[in-house]
Formats: C-alpha cells, sequence, structure tokens
C-alpha cells in the first residue's frame, strides 16, 4: 500500500495544472474571504463608537438593555407584583421597495420613531433580580413575555417555560430569594401559585437589586411571508409594563426606590411608586447575536469563498480519476497495481490529505488576517472561542477532503471528466449555492440536511438561542444540522461513492 | 519453466455478440523471443489484456510465472508490457511518468534513469510526454516496460511510428533480451521485421491459435513468415481485397 501511495502522490504532484488549480482553490478561499469584508461604524466616530458588547457570567458577549425600578434587597427576602399586562410599539411595517436592511452594527436603542402598536415576541416585563444595575452582571427574572407566555430566565442563555400566558391579561409574579437560590413563581388570580423555576446565581452578592423592569428586542419584519430572503426590515421595538399590587417581605430598611436605563448612559433618578406605575424599556436580556436581530457578524464570514475553492477541488479531483480514463492511462495504472480496490483507496488518501492541508492552511491565514480586516473595517466581530476558530479551520480542510474524495468517487463511477465534474459540482457546491441565495428557507433547510453540502454546517460559528428571534435560516449563517453531523453526511456520501466506484472497478474490465 | 514464461490456456470472451477469445491456448517459452500474430480482430489485444488482468475471461485461465497476474505484489518485476504507446498522461513529463511507475514498484528514480538510458531518451526526459511523436512514445513504453527489470515482456506493435534506426534498435534490444533467457511476446503485423526477430510464432484467427510453431520450421514449410501468414490466415479474416495474392488463387 505504500508503494501505492507513493505513485499517486508523484501523479498528483507531477501535473503541473492540477498542482496550480490547487494552489489557486486555496488562494481562491483566502482571497474572497478578504474581499468579502463588508463595512461598519465600530471606531469609526471618534471616542465612545467602540462597539463593546458586556460579558455575561459565563463568560459570553451578552446584551444587557432594560429599565429597572429597583431597591436594595440584603440577605434572603421576597417581592410579589400584579402585572396588569404588556402594550407596545413596533417599527412601521415597511412597503415593498423600502430601503434594504444595513449589514452593519444596528443600534438596539434609540427611539421607535413612527413606529405602529403591537408587541414583539419576546418582548419582556416582569420581577429580576440583579448584581447591582451594571451590564452582565447575574440576574434571574421572572416575566411575561408578548407572545411566550410566562418565562423564568436567569444569566441570559437560560430560560424556562412557564404557563402560556395571554401579554394582555393581568398576571401576579413573585420573586424569593434564600441564599443563592431564586425561585420564581406565577399565579393568575394571586392566590393559586406555580413554580415556574429554581436557579442557582453562585455569584450574586448579599446586597442584591431587586424590582420591576421592560425591555423589547429589535424587531424584524419578514415580507412576503417569510420566503423572500432580503426581505427583512426591522428596527427597535419598545414595551410598556403596568404594575400594581407590590408586596414585599425582608426588603430591608433602605425602601428608596431608584429607576435605572441598564446598559444607557443616564443615571439612575429616584422614584416615588404610587398604587400603580409602568416602566416602559426597549432593548434585551440575552446573549448576544450576530445577523438581523443582533450587531456585527461572525468569523465564519472569512469563509465564505470555501465554495470557490471547493468547485477547483471538485474539478481536479475528479480529473485525477477521469484523467487516466481519457488515455487508457488506467490500463497501465492497474497492470501496475492489479488490487484495483488500493488504487482507488491511495487516490482518496492522496487528494483528500492534500485537500485537507490546503483547507486547513487557507482557513487559518483567512480567519485570522480575515477577521483582522473586518475589525479594522469597523465591522463588529464575535469572538470566537479558540475551540470553535480551530473546529473551523480543521473542518474547512475536513470539508475540502471529503468534497474531494466523493468526486474522485464520481469520476471514477462516470468515467467521463465532463460528466463527473458536472455531477460533483451539482451534488456539492450548488445545494449550498442555492440555500445562501435564492432558495426559500424550509427547501434550502433540507438541502442542506440530505446533499452533501450539509458539510458546511462545519463553518458556523454562529449560536442560536431559542429566547432570540434571529431567524435562524441558513441565509443567517445557521445550518440545520450541528457542525459534525453535517460533515458525517458528506464523509456518508463521499464512503457510498467510493464504494460504489471500487465495486465498479473490481468487477469491470478497463 | 513455468517460473518465467506465459501460460494460456483454454481462454474464452465474449463482448456482446462477437466472440474475441474461443479458446486460445499457447506457451510463450523463456530465452526466446514468440511472435504474435494474426488478422485485425483474431484476439491478440484481448489475450494480451487477460494475461495482464485487465480483462476477466469468460473461461480458461493465464498465468505468469505459474501465478495469475493479479496475484502478483509488484507485477512490473515480473511482466513489463506495452499495450498502448499513447497511454500517457500528457502534461507528465517522461521521467515523471516512469517516476510513478517505479514508485509504485517500490523502485527509485535512479532505475528510472537506467531505463530512460537504455530507451535513448535522456535528451528528452524532461520534457512533456504530450509533446512526443509516436517513436518517442513507443520508446517511452518499452522503457516502462522495463523498469522493474522483469523475465517476462510483453509488446502490442512496438514497431508502430519508429524510424528506420528505432526499428533496428528494438530489433537487436528485443535479441539481446531474449539471449537473456527472458521471454518475449512480441505482436505486430510486419512480418518482415518478425521474420529476423522471432524464434518461435504463435499465429491466431479468429480467437484461437492457428499454428504454433518455430520460425525454421515455418520459413520449411512456407519459404517466409508472410507467405505463412497468407496461407494459416486464408480462412480467418474477415475482408480481403479483390486482386490480393490470397484471392486471386
Amino acid at each position: 500500500m505504500r508503494a501505492v501511495l507513493h505513485a499517486e502522490w508523484t501523479k498528483l504532484r507531477t501535473v503541473r495544472g492540477w498542482v496550480v488549480a490547487l494552489a489557486v482553490a486555496a488562494a481562491a478561499v483566502v482571497g474572497l474571504g478578504l474581499l468579502t469584508g463588508g463595512q461598519g461604524s465600530c471606531g469609526r466616530n471618534g471616542p465612545r463608537s467602540e462597539c463593546v458588547l458586556p460579558v455575561g457570567p459565563d463568560g459570553q458577549e451578552v446584551t444587557d438593555h432594560f429599565t429597572f425600578v429597583h431597591r436594595s434587597l440584603t440577605g434572603d427576602g421576597s417581592i410579589t407584583v400584579r402585572l396588569n399586562g404588556l402594550t407596545g410599539v413596533l417599527p412601521r411595517k415597511p412597503g415593498l421597495g423600502g430601503p434594504p436592511d444595513s449589514t452593519g452594527p444596528q443600534a438596539t436603542e434609540g427611539g421607535t420613531g413612527d413606529g405602529q402598536p403591537g408587541l414583539a415576541p419576546w418582548a419582556k416585563g416582569g420581577l429580576i433580580i440583579k448584581d447591582g444595575t451594571r451590564p452582565g452582571s447575574t440576574y434571574a427574572a421572572i416575566m411575561l413575555t408578548g407572545a411566550h407566555g410566562v418565562r423564568m430566565q436567569h444569566d441570559y442563555v437560560h430560560d424556562r417555560a412557564g404557563p402560556p400566558a395571554p401579554a394582555t391579561t393581568p398576571r401576579w409574579l413573585r420573586l424569593t430569594r434564600a441564599g443563592q437560590t431564586i425561585t420564581g413563581e406565577e399565579s393568575p388570580d394571586g392566590t393559586a401559585w406555580t413554580t415556574v423555576g429554581t436557579v442557582r446565581l453562585p455569584g450574586l452578592p448579599a446586597t442584591a437589586q431587586v424590582g420591576t423592569f421592560a425591555t423589547s428586542p429589535q424587531f424584524t419584519w419578514i415580507l412576503g411571508g417569510g420566503r423572500g430572503v432580503g426581505g427583512a426590515m426591522g428596527g427597535p421595538s419598545e414595551v410598556t409594563a403596568t404594575f400594581d399590587n407590590l408586596t414585599g417581605r425582608d426588603t430591608g430598611p433602605d425602601a428608596s426606590w431608584s429607576r435605572t436605563e441598564v446598559g444607557g448612559d443616564a443615571s439612575p433618578q429616584p422614584e416615588q411608586l404610587g398604587a400603580s406605575w409602568r416602566v416602559t424599556g426597549s432593548g434585551d436580556i440575552a446573549p448576544a447575536v450576530s445577523g438581523i436581530s443582533g450587531i456585527g457578524t461572525t468569523v465564519s464570514q472569512t469563509l465564505a469563498g470555501t465554495f470557490a475553492g471547493l468547485i477547483l477541488v471538485v474539478v481536479v479531483a475528479t480529473m485525477t480519476m477521469t484523467a487516466e480514463y481519457r488515455r487508457g492511462m488506467i490500463r497501465t495504472t492497474v497492470a501496475a497495481v492489479p488490487r484495483r480496490g488500493r488504487i482507488l483507496l491511495a487516490k482518496a488518501t492522496i487528494i483528500g490529505a492534500v485537500t485537507f492541508g490546503l483547507g486547513v492552511l487557507a482557513a487559518t491565514v483567512v480567519v485570522v488576517v480575515g477577521g483582522r480586516v473586518l475589525r479594522a473595517h469597523g465591522v463588529y466581530l464575535h469572538p470566537a472561542a479558540p475551540g470553535i476558530e480551530v473546529r473551523l479551520v480543521v473542518g474547512t480542510g475536513l470539508l475540502l477532503a471529503g468534497a474531494a474524495v466523493l468526486a474522485l468517487g464520481l469520476g471514477a463511477l462516470l468515467r467521463r471528466g465532463l460528466t463527473a465534474v458536472v455531477a460533483g459540482i451539482v451534488v456539492i457546491v450548488l445545494p449550498y449555492l442555492l440555500a445562501m441565495t435564492v432558495l426559500p428557507p424550509e427547501p434550502a433547510k433540507w438541502l442542506l440536511r440530505v446533499t452533501p453540502a450539509a458539510a458546511f454546517a462545519v463553518q458556523q460559528s454562529a449560536v442560536s438561542y431559542p429566547q432570540v428571534d434571529d431567524f435562524p435560516i441558513p441565509v443567517n449563517g445557521y445550518f440545520p444540522l450541528s457542525p459534525w453531523a453535517g460533515l458525517a453526511v458528506l464523509a456518508g456520501w463521499a464512503a457510498l461513492v467510493l464504494g460504489l466506484a471500487g465495486f465498479s472497478l473490481r468487477r469491470r474490465d478497463v | 519453466m513455468n517460473q518465467t514464461s506465459i501460460v494460456v490456456n483454454g481462454l474464452r470472451k465474449r463482448f456482446g455478440p462477437t466472440l474475441a477469445l474461443d479458446g486460445m491456448s499457447f506457451t510463450v517459452e523463456p530465452g526466446q523471443v514468440t511472435g504474435f500474430v494474426g488478422p485485425n480482430g483474431a484476439g491478440k489485444s484481448t489475450t494480451m489484456r487477460v494475461v495482464l488482468g485487465l480483462d476477466a475471461p469468460d473461461a480458461g485461465t493465464a498465468l505468469v510465472g505459474g501465478r495469475p497476474y493479479r496475484s502478483l505484489p509488484c507485477p512490473l518485476r515480473v511482466v513489463g508490457s506495452l499495450l498502448d504507446a499513447g497511454a500517457l498522461q500528457p502534461g507528465r513529463t517522461a521521467r515523471n511518468h516512469l517516476l510513478w511507475l517505479a514508485h509504485s514498484q517500490g523502485l527509485t528514480a535512479a532505475r528510472v534513469d537506467e531505463v530512460l538510458e537504455q530507451a535513448g531518451l535522456t535528451s528528452v526526459a524532461r520534457r512533456r510526454a504530450g509533446g512526443f511523436s509516436l517513436g518517442m512514445r513507443q520508446r517511452l513504453g518499452i522503457a516502462a516496460a522495463m523498469l522493474g527489470d522483469p523475465a517476462v515482456l510483453m509488446l502490442d506493435e512496438p514497431f508502430n511510428g519508429m524510424d528506420p534506426e528505432g526499428i533496428v534498435w528494438i530489433r537487436g534490444f528485443l535479441r539481446a533480451l531474449a539471449a537473456e533467457g527472458r521471454a518475449v511476446l512480441l505482436s505486430t503485423h510486419l512480418m518482415s521485421e518478425l521474420q529476423d526477430t522471432a524464434d518461435h510464432v504463435v499465429l491466431v484467427g479468429r480467437g484461437r491459435v492457428l499454428a504454433d510453431r518455430t520460425m525454421p520450421e515455418l520459413l520449411a514449410r512456407h519459404g517466409s513468415l508472410e507467405r505463412a501468414y497468407l496461407e494459416l490466415t486464408r480462412d480467418a479474416v474477415e475482408f480481403r481485397a479483390a486482386g490480393s495474392p490470397e484471392a486471386s488463387r
């Protein structure tokens, strides 16, 4: 087997056209990745225009922007309130032909301008206990939402559903602290209570801020019934929660209330709570996301040129097989190596190893340099954990290698260069391009589940959270399969086609 | 002397409606050049492909040194063959073409340079094979066949496209190889060249052996190899032009 591998390596490296094409493939991944930078405003409009997101207790970046009517709670205690429904303002639904959505960072604060009445599905109002008013600090909250009923959430990424409840009817909410444990309860009438969740906040100091809050996230209208790509427009939304019937236990002697816009610039204002009070807020308490509901982009964007490199890899990998049939050289090869399965295996190993190496090299360059270019252009880039970046780089290598082996198998099966190259591009690259451009989300997701293009999932670094409406569809950088499952789909296809090719090569005369 | 010879026994092979091999049986002895002749479509190339394990016969066996070709671990060290001089990747240089073949048999670049020298290709070794004339490709094919220093050689029409100097060179080269004790199977349509080169002739038609004689036997009976060919294949050819020596009889 070593001799066969050596022979196939010699074959690959001694055809100048193939070597050049593979080098161009790597260059295309890097070049396109650096070109698709885009422009942003982070750090470009003088001091204080830098995009800095608060960091949550788990170390990830978060959005923490809400209106908070609060006072101190030292030690254990409890607060109960009646929430008399939510009302809100959404950005005006655009007519067709409106201005396109900007790709740069979007502010989540700011006036809602000429909005229209309505509630964002994840508009929130309720009770919260938090370590001070610093954005990103630990918290737990029980809330009523625009369309997702009662929820218990804590530390930005954790979300637990309570009973479904309409946002417009009164709901009783209670938050109880016992040590580091926070319990959220809810009730339709103030007498029959249900526990929604009990969570631990290890970082919560003895004295915490507790009170009522309201906030409402970026809202996006999807035009054309959610089918049109590029038909998404939105802006900030706003919610107003009306509270009454406040009762508290053990809230201590310092019973004065303040109103703070957490994440905003204004300093806290003293507040006199009457029998009923309103809290109006805009923003979100959630993990920070990229894409249309968040700001900036992910490092995955630097790998957008992979498809171009992939096309060249498919062409070369196919031709390493079909060129032998075209010239009759396959007879020389089989005469030299009568165990024909080994020929295929050696070819697959060599083209797979070479394209893996090229993919890793190109991805390393483009992830490192491309990230810097994006930042230099003022685009906010969500930092990816080192583990994620390694997965993107290694995954890109595996994506190229898997595609190369599949293309080689198609070449051995179909034996004709043009037919096999077209087949390879149609099954590997075309589904990805269609899903990323013209296809509606559902067929796009379906293609990215079953075709070899599923392996592009390995390049996803955006994380989707159910409690953030970020439209997790392929166009926005969300794939239907997990990274390794997507890669497994490609590996399965490659193994199947290579197996069939081996069967055919062994059975037929050459 | 099975160790270094080709034994073909009862080969049958059908391609669709065409019966290409119909009980082909013969032996190629070491130390001799064996001519392999017959009309087009007689089954010469198919027989060679079966010997090399490229085509699977419907029946019968082909053994090289007593073993099926497919079971040889480094087959080019046992059998060298030239079936189609055009079977090259045109972008690869002559030397690199031989280099991958050498690597497939665990041989080194030094051996490649030896056979390039033997075939008279040293000066063009680093030129792309796609630019070679047919005669140079034949030399490259012979160099490839010699790579593994094999005891058995099988060459299909090596004289094609060769200039007179090349033809003289092959003739002497094959005689020398046989003199070293190798078995050489030489398929050609050039009877005069074969008459001066071969010790033994296997004459085939319609997928089977028509005559399997030594050269002196054939010459004694028919006068020349060409006459022997025409007389023996009279019933085995599919087309013959009016006015040709055999048709006018």
